[in-house]
């Protein structure tokens, strides 16, 4: 076994227990940090592809804003254990609710993975090395997915709105008519 | 092949034990620079000067008890420290502080005098200070004391404010150097304007310049922009509750993210080691020299400067830097569509 895939198997190791990790542990905060480890392997992954500009951006992106969900955990929840009567004698996991939701997800990632593999997909004709380039990237964003990254732009940007609108708070009290201090 | 390990991990070496130097010489530089500024002596008995101080001062960390509060997630608590450590060494690989070279002949192929040549350096360097982020908040959230939360949540903050306006100040430099790695960045910058101007690119991007160093000090936690630090309000901040090396571990992290900064300005806006009088292959010299002066004006500008009440952090941060630097970035977009700067 060559070093690339001995690294191939051990960041891809690292990356699916991280995530079982995620949901199977019950402090909030280790779910954040193991979310994070695992965003960390996916990005090795990338480094492994010749991709090294998407494996830096999965880092900044995804890890770096995970920040934000470290501050409402932190925060907002601010309940590091999970603690009822019923959770001390049953774990989460093993529920009736989270069971028959977690069996159905399951069937679908099942179908989906037959589905991609019945269809057989084409690995041959990657395009190795082209689009390690920032500028081939940028390029192919700004022409040919250029309705897409629009698209997802103003998506985002009604989240964010809906966000102010839904944190806004609503205080008669606090309402004041423009122009009054 | 295996000239070129064992110069690979000289190199790594000799970078890991100069950054580790570097951080006691400016313990030793920032207590004599304060005590000059504020009219006493400072450190002098401990060698010449003063100099052996920084050394004494680890003894005496190593050898002191490592206390960790009873209601500490010990875990978390461990780890924090290592996180920081390790972000602030891991972000100097990418950073190159030399024309490659041959040592004299001493090698038979030029070495780049770098650890690692990443072809998107620069974003790389902006990802390892995010992840840094985590060991103070780590730190802050796991001591259990209220001190050091209200340190972490507040480093969390100024740094995801002040991130903003860094990137976006690295994209105008990119924008002119018309590259990501900071090699071809240095490169792009030799040469001289009209005969005496160096070509830095300080001279295209005097504003961007400014909000780099702005949001790299509130980047590093230093005066005036020390939050998450403020001894008056927060004892300690993050680091409250720690002691021994762990405590050691922040105080190096911090310095180290100090002289990271200043050598990616450096290599961003100063020319990195291009410079008159000195041959190409001694041009780390002129390098430490910049960054030596870089050092200096961070130590002056926090015995200097009172630190900012919180809201006007967050207020000069949002509502003047980032607009500044967004203005930044589109005139420099369009100087470099019209004119190709």
């Amino acid at each position: 076994m060559g070093s690339e895939a001995l690294a191939f198997y051990a960041f891809g190791a690292v990356a699916i227990a991280a995530s079982l990790l995620v949901i199977a542990q019950r402090n909030p905060i280790y779910s954040v940090l193991l979310l994070i480890a695992s965003f960390g392997a996916l990005s090795g992954l990338y480094v492994l592809l010749d991709a090294p500009f998407v494996a830096v951006i999965q880092i900044i992106v995804y890890a770096g804003a995970i920040m934000v969900l470290f501050l409402f955990v932190v925060m907002l929840l601010n309940a590091p254990h999970e603690e009822t009567e019923y959770d001390e004698r049953v774990h989460p996991l093993l529920r009736p609710g989270p069971m028959r939701f977690g069996a159905c997800l399951a069937l679908v990632l099942a179908i989906e993975l037959w589905w991609a593999l019945a269809r057989g997909v084409d690995t041959g004709a990657f395009p190795g090395g082209a689009v390690t380039s920032v500028a081939v990237i940028g390029r192919s964003l700004f022409t040919d997915y250029a309705f897409a990254f629009e698209v997802t732009s103003i998506l985002i940007l009604v989240a964010m709105v809906g966000a102010v609108v839904l944190a806004r708070r609503d205080d008669p009290r606090e309402r004041r008519k423009p122009g009054e201090r | 092949m295996t000239t070129l390990l064992i110069t690979q991990i000289v190199l790594t070496l000799v970078v890991f034990q100069g950054l580790l130097l570097s951080a006691a010489a400016m313990v030793w530089v920032e207590r004599r620079l304060a005590a000059l500024l504020q009219q006493r002596l400072g450190p002098i008995r401990v060698g010449w000067q003063g100099l052996l101080q920084p050394f004494a001062d680890v003894i005496k960390l190593m050898f002191k008890e490592e206390l960790r509060p009873g209601s500490a997630d010990p875990l978390l608590f461990a780890l924090a420290p290592i996180i920081s450590a390790t972000a602030a060494f891991a972000a100097f690989a990418v950073v190159p502080f030399g024309a490659s070279t041959t040592f004299f002949g001493l090698l038979d192929k030029p070495l780049l005098l770098q650890v690692a040549d990443v072809n998107v350096a620069v974003l790389v360097i902006f990802a390892i200070a995010s992840m840094g982020v985590y060991g103070i908040v780590l730190a802050g959230w796991s001591s259990n004391s209220k001190y050091s939360l209200l340190g972490g949540l507040r480093s969390s903050a100024q740094m995801i404010s002040y991130e903003l306006s860094y990137g976006l100040a690295l994209a105008s430099v990119l924008l002119i150097g018309n590259s990501m790695s900071l090699t071809e960045l240095v490169n792009g910058q030799a040469g001289v304007w009209f005969g005496f101007i160096p070509k830095w690119f300080v001279f295209l991007q005097p504003l961007g310049f400014f909000i780099f160093m702005t949001a790299g000090i509130a980047e590093t936690n230093r005066a005036p922009f020390d939050f998450p630090e403020a001894e008056q309000e927060l004892v300690a901040g993050y680091h409250t509750e720690y002691s021994s090396m762990s405590f050691a571990m922040f105080f190096l992290a911090e310095y180290i993210n100090m002289v990271t900064v200043s050598a990616v300005a450096t290599d961003l806006y100063l020319g990195g080691w291009h410079g008159p009088f000195l041959p190409e292959s001694l041009g780390w010299i002129w390098f430490l020299i910049k960054v030596g002066a870089i050092l200096f004006f961070y130590v002056w500008m926090r015995w200097t400067l009172p630190r900012y009440r919180y809201d006007q952090l967050m207020a000069f941060g949002w509502k003047v830097l980032l607009p500044l630097s967004m203005i930044n970035l589109l005139v420099t977009a369009a100087g470099v569509l019209y004119f190709g700067l």
